[in-house]
């Protein structure tokens, strides 16, 4: 583990976890812009985040360690993807670790701690967004999945480095039917795991409607900031990984400083653009009924499929 | 693409943004504590709480908080649970019914907090006052530190009261 190996790690570190708010701040001032609203401005999740945590955290009576633990299991997994996974460069000392296996084990991870959370507190509510939240991610998480198998076969492993040098030495390879295949089936299930519309509204007040929000209603203070703040830099990691996958140019080969600054310049770039997509995408859907989800995500498993079994048969 | 066409033709609707109104506790009331910003500036969460409103104070709020007035510029934003609260957005009159479920928001809400009394009936019951049904005004049953006078309060006055809570 060389020091600019090190430098690179903390680099990638401070640009999600610093960058996560950020970026939910950018998506809400997308939507209130097309709504012909003023907006908070991308700094407001801070400020949020900053109050926040000078707050007391109350606790339900009855609660016990899996409430309070829920939110820092959460935020430690994401924390480990946001370090290991390939989001600025492709040679970092801890590129051994991501693998597609534990990359999507340590997203199961956190969405089964605040699960768990949600069904501690013993309210209606919670119970009933854990339920949702259960059965989106048993839908979601084979098809990322099929979708990394379908990318992992052409380059014989499922190292997300190796998948995203692969796929930097043979350009044209984003074009064959299993990478875009794949990309589809990729898309709708970050959508679904981030909690996005038309699965989720991340912006919704009515808690019969909600899956996420509904677990984390009880949180308060300095809980509630780690959920919020675990929960922006999900949705980077999602969209890391989705550009990283599909668009890998502008990811360092090397540790060189220069190499890793206009890297992270790229990735920011690159999270931003894609996130100011999906917040416009966002505006002209409403909703979906809850039981049509599950018909999405079984589509979006048939794309995985075909993906896998084209990069088998045409590759 | 007809939302596409809606949203070019359309343009920006939100009214320019005020100058910042002065320090709040304008309210000024006797025994009200001054509501300075302290460790809620940028951003305060409330959450509404209908005591046995008439839901003309309701109209306004939704109002406030719509494209025109957009009171999230300032850093406000509704939420769905006390525990995500900064401060309380309280109407009406407070009903017998709603007299303890509105003290048990209270200790829901974690420290620091505000309760924001908003028209007429929340300050001193209105035209309810003496009915059979009412408890008393929002003050009688928890602390109030802002209140918003007007039956009900345009949103004008609610955004300039509220801006005194993130003074932004």
């Amino acid at each position: 583990m060389t020091a600019a190996g090190v430098v690179g790690v903390l680099v990638q570190l401070a640009v999600v976890v610093g960058g996560a708010p950020l970026l939910v701040g950018l998506m809400r001032q997308v939507r209130a812009v097309l709504e012909g609203r003023a907006g908070a401005g991308i700094g407001q999740p801070w400020r949020d985040l900053r109050k926040l945590l000078k707050k007391e955290a109350i606790r339900p009576e009855g609660t016990s360690w899996v409430f309070t633990s829920g939110p820092l299991v959460l935020f430690a997994s994401t924390l480990v993807i946001a370090a290991v996974a390939p989001f600025v460069s492709t040679a970092s000392p801890l590129d051994g670790v991501a693998d597609l296996f534990a990359m999507v084990s340590l997203l199961l991870l956190g969405t089964v701690a605040l699960t768990l959370a949600g069904l501690d507190t013993g309210t209606a509510f919670g119970g009933m967004g854990s339920s949702r939240e259960v059965t989106i991610a048993a839908l979601a998480e084979p098809t990322i999945l099929l979708a990394g198998f379908a990318l992992s076969a052409r380059v014989g492993s499922s190292n997300l480095a190796d998948i995203v040098a692969g796929t930097l030495a043979a350009p044209a390879q984003v074009l064959s039917p299993a990478t875009l295949l794949a990309a589809v089936a990729f898309a709708v299930v970050v959508i679904a795991e981030a909690g996005r519309l038309p699965v989720d509204n991340p912006a919704t007040h009515l808690e019969l409607t909600m899956i996420h929000e509904a677990m984390i209603l009880e949180y308060a203070g300095r809980d509630l900031a780690v959920v919020e703040l675990a929960s922006a830099m999900r949705l980077t990691v999602l969209l890391g990984l989705s550009v990283n996958l599909f668009v890998p140019w502008g990811v360092a080969t090397s540790s060189a400083p220069l190499a890793l600054l206009g890297a992270t310049a790229v990735f920011a770039l690159k999270v931003g653009l894609l996130g100011a997509v999906l917040a416009t995408f966002e505006v002209f859907i409403a909703k979906w009924r809850l039981f049509r989800v599950p018909e999405l995500l079984a589509g979006s498993f048939l794309f995985g499929l075909l993906a896998v079994s084209a990069s088998f048969f045409l590759a | 693409m007809s939302v596409l066409g809606k949203i070019i033709r359309t343009g920006r609707v939100a009214e320019p943004a005020l100058p910042v109104p002065p320090v709040a506790g304008a309210a000024g009331a006797a025994g009200v504590r001054p509501a300075a910003p302290g460790p809620l500036a940028g951003s305060v969460q409330l959450r509404h709480i209908d005591a046995g409103s008439c839901n003309g104070c309701e109209l306004e709020i939704g109002s406030a908080f719509g494209p025109v007035y957009d009171a999230e510029r300032y850093g406000l934003r509704l939420v769905a649970s006390p525990r995500h609260a900064d401060a309380l957005l309280v109407t009406g009159p407070v009903t017998r019914n709603m007299a303890d479920p509105l003290r048990a928001v209270f200790d829901a809400t974690p420290n620091p907090k505000r309760v924001v009394a908003v028209g007429d009936c929340a300050m001193n019951c209105g035209v309810f006052a003496g009915g059979h049904g009412v408890e008393g005004a929002v003050g009688d049953i928890v602390p109030v530190d802002v209140e918003i006078p007007g039956c009900p309060p345009t949103p004008e006055a609610l955004i300039a009261a509220l801006r005194g809570l993130t003074g932004r």
